[in-house]
């Protein structure tokens, strides 16, 4: 059994391309997040997988099948939407059914999966009432209990908490997740939230700009990201991304000037070699002998804080502490060197091996 | 007190401004022709003077037959109008609005050039159409030439044009077609808009004039319009509280109509979408 499988996509409207050649293969009962910012044709890819836009190029498979040229109806896809795209004339109970009836099914067998389907989702009081009577998160939940009662080869999200306020959102995170899970379809979510991407997916897959650039696991993205665009945009606040040269053999940065020590070979690349340096600011020390930095900027976060500091006019630095001591106006940090990250400055790729991370595809 | 003062001064004016006509008409249906004709016109009713309803409605007046034929005519004439105008204009809305097409933009932009062309303005042409397809004195010639406009197209696709469009995929994603999808998620979710636009449709049809009198010289096709123009008779004495008793009767059922769709009417025209 295989669940779906993306050949070389291509999507353009007129003359601009959208999606520049996207490949990827789903396992049955997978969740994939796909994650970018805003504009970066998420959308769109999922609208090609569910058959609402035909792609310029490439072939989708589900379940082996080729179902490239096929109606949205003939894919068995079920879909989440943004705005939940609920009937508004309908009972909760009718939007459920809807698909259902039209496929044909008898009275008894709608009845049976919408009650199945609104026992897991906590929908049974709410059925008679229309989606202007229900709140958000309930209109969630009604989105989600659409697409379960199909009982499709495959579910797609697109952006589907983004409505919701921010404890609500923590709230169905969890319950898609442990839905999904239960249930075990193979699903396609798209977000621009990366806390959403690292909690709900098995894999993730980072687009920038209609291009993969990484497909690997929450951790391994995290801990290996495959450039300084995923380094950037994975982790709250964002990784320092310092620029410097490749000294001593690979074992030295110099940045703003001052040389930081690197443990040995680990960075494969010429001396003299212009590299950006990242560092996420949870691991950055506080060290008196360490590289001295003019604070800019405190921000208390309750138990954290967070330091913003600059140097040589274009090297910022960002460093997340725990019990601050009492701030002065420069601050002595080192880089422990397993923190380390090195990226080619011209390409923005990783220079560090991989480790067990997956090279960017 | 003072700022609510000058707001109900200006609707009670307004009032007596549009309902004082209207009062007029029905005191002066009561009373004697001849008081009438002098300008003499009571502000209370006589309620002896009431049998003229009865009158008119059976009988009619000196140059018009019985008021409840041309209500009938006129009821007819404008709910086939109304309906008409819906049928029609439904699918080609839906057509212009859902569909992409060759031309597509072309049929909209020949639909929406018809606004520029009433019926008052392609009188002649339209006679002759009529007149060459035998259709004078007929029923089908009365309503046809009136069905055929765009407004309601273009009222349908601005509604149509509020349905997101996420709720369009999410209708093909559970497998509607295009027949089902306006059935049963199209129509109903418009249901306000086109009540609102039924009630509309419907006075325009009963308040027309200007071509049943053109096309409908056989007076089985007086509608109650034209019948009470006929009553004002040139030569004979005009019976006035007749006339106005007409002009009431003429009056109600548009009234009644806007009356029992009130609620969808107002729906119709504030709601935007939902
Ligand atoms: N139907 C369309 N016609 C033209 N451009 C489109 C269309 N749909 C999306 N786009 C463009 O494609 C780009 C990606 O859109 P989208 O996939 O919605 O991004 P995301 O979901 O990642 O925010 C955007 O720049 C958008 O303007
Ligand atoms: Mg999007």
């Amino acid at each position: 059994m295989a669940g779906l499988r993306l050949e070389g996509l291509h999507k353009s409207f007129g003359a601009i391309e959208i999606l520049k050649g996207v490949d990827l293969a789903l396992a049955d009962g997978e969740m994939l997040v796909i994650v970018g910012a805003s504009g970066c044709g998420k959308s769109t890819l999922l609208r090609l997988v569910a058959g609402l836009e035909t792609p310029t190029a490439g072939r989708i498979l589900i379940d082996g099948r080729d179902v490239t040229g096929l109606d949205p109806s003939a894919r068995d896809i079920a879909m989440v939407f943004q705005n939940y795209a609920l009937y508004p004339h309908m009972s909760v109970f009718d939007n459920m059914a809807y698909g259902l009836k039209i496929r044909g099914l008898p009275r008894a067998a709608i009845r049976a999966k919408v009650d199945e389907a609104s026992a897991l989702l906590g929908l049974e009081a709410l059925l008679e009432r229309k989606p202007r009577q229900l709140s958000g998160g309930q209109r969630q939940r009604v989105a989600m209990g659409r697409a379960i009662v199909r009982d499709p080869k495959l579910f797609l999200f697109d952006e589907p908490l983004s409505n919701l306020d921010a404890k609500l959102r923590v709230q169905m995170r969890g319950e898609i997740r442990r839905l999904q899970r239960r249930l075990k379809v193979t699903s396609l979510y798209v977000t621009h939230d990366q806390v959403e991407a690292m909690t709900l997916g098995d894999r993730l897959l980072v687009m920038h700009q209609g291009v993969p650039v990484q497909l690997a696991t929450p951790t391994e993205v995290f801990e290996y990201p495959a450039d300084t665009y995923v380094a950037g945009f994975i982790g709250s606040p964002a990784m320092n991304l310092l620029p410097g040269v490749l000294g001593r053999n690979g074992t030295a940065v110099t940045v703003a000037g001052t040389e930081i020590a690197l443990a040995p070979s680990r960075f494969a690349a010429p001396d003299g070699h212009a590299v950006i340096l990242g560092i996420r600011p949870e691991h950055v020390v506080l060290d008196p002998s360490g590289m001295s930095w003019p604070v800019e900027i405190v921000e208390l976060l309750g138990s954290e804080m967070l330091v913003h500091a600059r140097r040589g006019g274009e090297a910022s630095l960002t460093i997340k502490i725990v019990h601050g001591p009492a701030m002065s106006d420069v601050i002595r940090v080192s880089f422990p060197s397993e923190h380390v990250h090195l990226f080619d400055q011209a390409t923005g790729l990783r220079l560090t091996p991989a480790g067990s991370g997956v090279p960017p595809s | 007190m003072t700022g609510r003062l000058i707001p109900h001064a200006v609707l009670v004016l307004a009032i007596l401004l549009f309902a004082l006509p209207i009062w007029i008409a029905v005191a002066g249906s009561t009373q004697d022709s001849a008081v009438i004709a002098r300008g003499e016109i009571s502000l209370i009713p006589r309620l002896s003077g009431l049998g003229v309803y009865r009158d008119v409605l059976l009988h009619g007046s000196a140059g018009a037959g019985p008021v409840w034929h041309a209500l009938m005519v006129s009821a007819g004439m404008a709910l086939a109008i109304a309906f008409g105008k819906i049928a029609l204009s439904l699918p080609s809305a839906y057509a212009v609005t859902f569909f992409r097409f060759p031309f597509r933009m072309t049929a909209f932009w020949l639909i929406f050039l018809t606004l520029m062309l009433p019926v008052e303005v392609r009188l002649i042409p339209t006679f002759q159409v009529m007149s060459s397809l035998d259709l004078i004195n007929s029923f089908t010639g009365l309503t046809i030439p009136l069905i055929a406009s765009a407004t309601a197209t273009l009222l349908f696709r601005q509604t149509f044009l509020t349905l997101p469009d996420e709720l369009v995929e999410a209708a093909r994603m559970d497998g509607a077609g295009p027949l089902r999808f306006l059935r049963d998620i199209v129509i109903p979710v418009s249901g306000a808009n086109i009540a609102a636009l039924f009630v509309i449709l419907f006075v325009y049809g009963w308040n027309q004039y200007l071509w049943p009198l053109l096309v409908a010289t056989d007076p089985k096709y007086d509608t109650v319009v034209i019948g009470i123009v006929k009553m004002i008779g040139v030569d004979t004495a005009t019976e006035w509280n007749k006339v106005m008793a007409t002009a009431v009767l003429a009056l109600i059922p548009p009234v009644a109509v806007v009356f029992l769709m009130q609620h969808w009417f107002v729906k119709g025209l504030t709601e935007g979408d939902k």
